[in-house]
């Protein structure tokens, strides 16, 4: 690591300060803005978060060494931390460093993906749930009950196990895929009593088809849990990543991923714990700024349910 | 009261059912076989074709499917391939394990829990308040494993305190047959519990602040504070009691979270229950283990579902309408 990468890491930290500071200045000026502001945790949780962001799209320029490069298996392996290597080497003498950040990129890359299909299938079904109720209620609700009773990392287990080695993309869809299930309940619910203010039957009333008035009408108005919903599921689904890849199944080796990193360093934990410690204190980390902003979501769209 | 509850019973019994089928269908999909799996192909056919007709995998998925479900209804869950062994007996000797991490993992959730969501809501939004919570939130948001592997690191690896793994110590203690066993056992039992417990009391210590701090709020807790009672008494006996209702919500809620954990926690620790036997026989294709492992888990989620319902409606009166 030279003068130079540590210079694009203060750059990126002051960029991710000022984006957040700009972002507050602005928010000042509605009433969600600041009730997101109020919460104690809320600015220092945005700014954790731009900054990992920030550091994973600046990935080349902050990462001193390629991350998938072997630097020098006999003298190399197991470094403790020093002014080369920041956060040491890993068992096969690769950067932590290197490593952490560009895991990031997979990390946060597929927490978003997957919480994105989750989010996206989990608001149509409850949606169509509680839009046209009576069968179409029932049949989609009776099959998220069965979703629920099943412990989604055992059903993740079982489905990678099974079809092989599964790459990034189907494990992603695969993640998504598992996870809709409670946010279809909440849109549901949401859905249920949107579908009978007045604005939705005058709606109808002017001959809007059902995708109209769900696209245009209920869910945007619905919005509220659906979005916090998804803020605090990102979190979850890279705790999932990271025990998938624990035990193998998750992120495909080479690649870096916190999850696959703390894998790599556990069974060296006692010598060189660092390369299990650095992985996982990013993923606590990220994960509690993710529940942080999620909880000032909440209190600023949904003012009811006060939280802190 | 007692149509309601069959009318749950049945709609549980669906559920198992539909996981049982759902799990036979997705392995039997599945690319490769028991034997064979997507990656290796080098095994002899002839021996692979006995192999199958000898587990009868090589008859129609439909006959294998009313096959297996007879043999459920009989209580028989079949011959695991890689133990040779029935699997009733491999899940009779794993769930206790299970169990027990998990009922000792409940215990220090919920008391762990109570103690600091009781503590941070008497000092809301005072300095002790902001510190706790704000430390519940990141001992929350910490992958389960990696908590599990730091504490090994620490207090077995570094300071011998505790051991490394297992749930007994096997050569001094076969069986819990005297005190020392006994102890011996919870020896074993506090780090993996300890794992699970605390992560969850993190977030049971949030539902237990916001539910007592609702309660704070209401009327008969102005009553109970104009009529001079100490602080202690209003919060302790009048405010506690009614927040204690989202409790079995989460008591409910907490078994899918401590399977789940289970299943790492249990690798980390080298802890032979649910979690490490069905992970093993996943990596290992064993089709009955992995079938009837996901049903167990399945029942246990909607028996806590159930179980948390019936306590509900018994505690409070309110909901106990019908159709709920």
């Amino acid at each position: 690591m030279t003068a130079w990468h540590w210079l694009a890491l203060a750059a990126a930290a002051l960029a991710a300060l000022a984006a957040v500071a700009a972002l507050r200045r602005r928010a000042r000026r509605t009433a969600r803005g600041r009730r997101f502001f109020r919460h104690p945790a809320a600015a220092p949780g945005l700014v954790v978060l731009a900054f990992v962001v920030t550091t994973a799209l600046a990935a080349p320029g902050l990462a001193p060494y390629p991350p998938r490069a072997q630097l020098d298996i006999v003298r190399l392996a197991d470094q403790p931390p020093s002014l080369r290597h920041p956060l040491g080497t890993d068992l096969y003498s690769r950067d932590v460093w290197s490593r952490l950040v560009y895991g990031a990129r997979v990390s946060l890359g597929v927490g978003a993906l997957a919480m994105l299909v989750a989010v996206t299938l989990g608001a149509a079904v409850g949606a169509a749930a509680g839009y046209f109720r009576r069968w179409p209620d029932a049949l989609l609700m009776r099959v998220v009950d069965v979703g629920l009773a099943l412990p989604r990392i055992f059903v993740l287990l079982v489905a990678v196990a099974l079809w092989g080695h599964v790459t990034l993309g189907p494990l992603v869809l695969l993640i998504g895929l598992t996870g809709w299930f409670p946010t279809s309940r909440l849109v549901r619910a949401e859905v249920l009593s949107v579908r009978e203010r007045d604005f939705v039957a005058a709606a109808r009333a002017l001959g809007a088809g059902p995708a109209r008035i769900i696209l245009r009408h209920v869910l945007p108005n619905a919005a509220a849990p659906i979005i916090v919903s998804a803020a605090l599921g990102i979190g979850n689904v890279m705790l999932l990543e990271a025990g998938l890849s624990f035990l193998g199944l998750g992120v495909p080796p080479p690649m870096p991923s916190w999850g696959n990193m703390i894998a790599d360093g556990w069974p060296k934990m006692a010598v060189a714990p660092w390369a299990a410690l650095a992985p996982g204190l990013a993923i606590s980390l990220v994960v509690t700024a993710l529940n942080t902003v999620g909880d000032a979501l909440r209190d600023a769209l949904d003012p009811r349910a006060e939280s802190a | 009261m007692a149509a309601w509850l069959l009318r749950r019973l049945a709609a549980a019994l669906a559920i198992v059912f539909a996981v049982l089928t759902l799990a036979f269908c997705a392995i039997h999909l599945a690319p490769g076989t028991p034997f064979v799996s997507p990656q290796d192909r080098g095994m002899d056919p002839a021996i692979v074709a006995r192999l199958e007709r000898l587990y009868g995998l090589d008859r129609p998925l439909p006959v294998q499917y009313a096959k297996y479900l007879v043999a459920v209804l009989h209580g028989e869950l079949g011959e695991s391939f890689a133990l040779r062994r029935p699997v009733a007996d491999a899940l009779a000797e794993a769930l206790p394990n299970t169990l027990l991490l998990a009922g000792a993992a409940l215990l220090l959730d919920f008391g762990l829990g109570l103690a600091l969501g009781v503590y941070q809501a008497a000092r809301a939004r005072r300095a002790g308040d902001v510190v706790l919570g704000n430390a519940a939130l990141f001992v929350h948001s910490v992958p389960t494993f990696w908590l599990g592997l730091l504490l090994l690191l620490v207090f077995a690896q570094r300071l011998h305190w505790f051991p490394v793994g297992g749930t007994h110590d096997p050569v001094l203690c076969r069986s819990v047959a005297s005190l020392r066993c006994a102890l011996d056992r919870g020896w074993h039992l506090a780090l993996p519990a300890l794992t699970l417990g605390v992560v969850g009391a993190a977030g049971t210590a949030r539902y237990q602040r916001a539910a007592l701090l609702e309660v704070l709020g209401q009327e008969f807790v102005r009553t109970a504070r104009a009529k001079g009672l100490s602080e202690r008494r209003v919060l302790l006996v009048h405010a506690l009691r009614n927040a204690l209702l989202p409790f079995i919500t989460l008591g409910g809620l907490a078994l899918p979270f401590l399977l789940t954990g289970a299943v790492l926690v249990e690798t980390v620790f080298a802890w032979p229950g649910m979690g490490r036997l069905a992970v093993t026989a996943i990596f290992q294709r064993d089709y009955p283990v992995v079938i009837a492992a996901a049903a167990a888990a399945s029942v246990l989620v909607v028996l806590g579902s159930l179980a948390a319902d019936v306590l509900y409606a018994v505690a409070d009166p309110r909901i106990r309408a019908p159709g709920a």
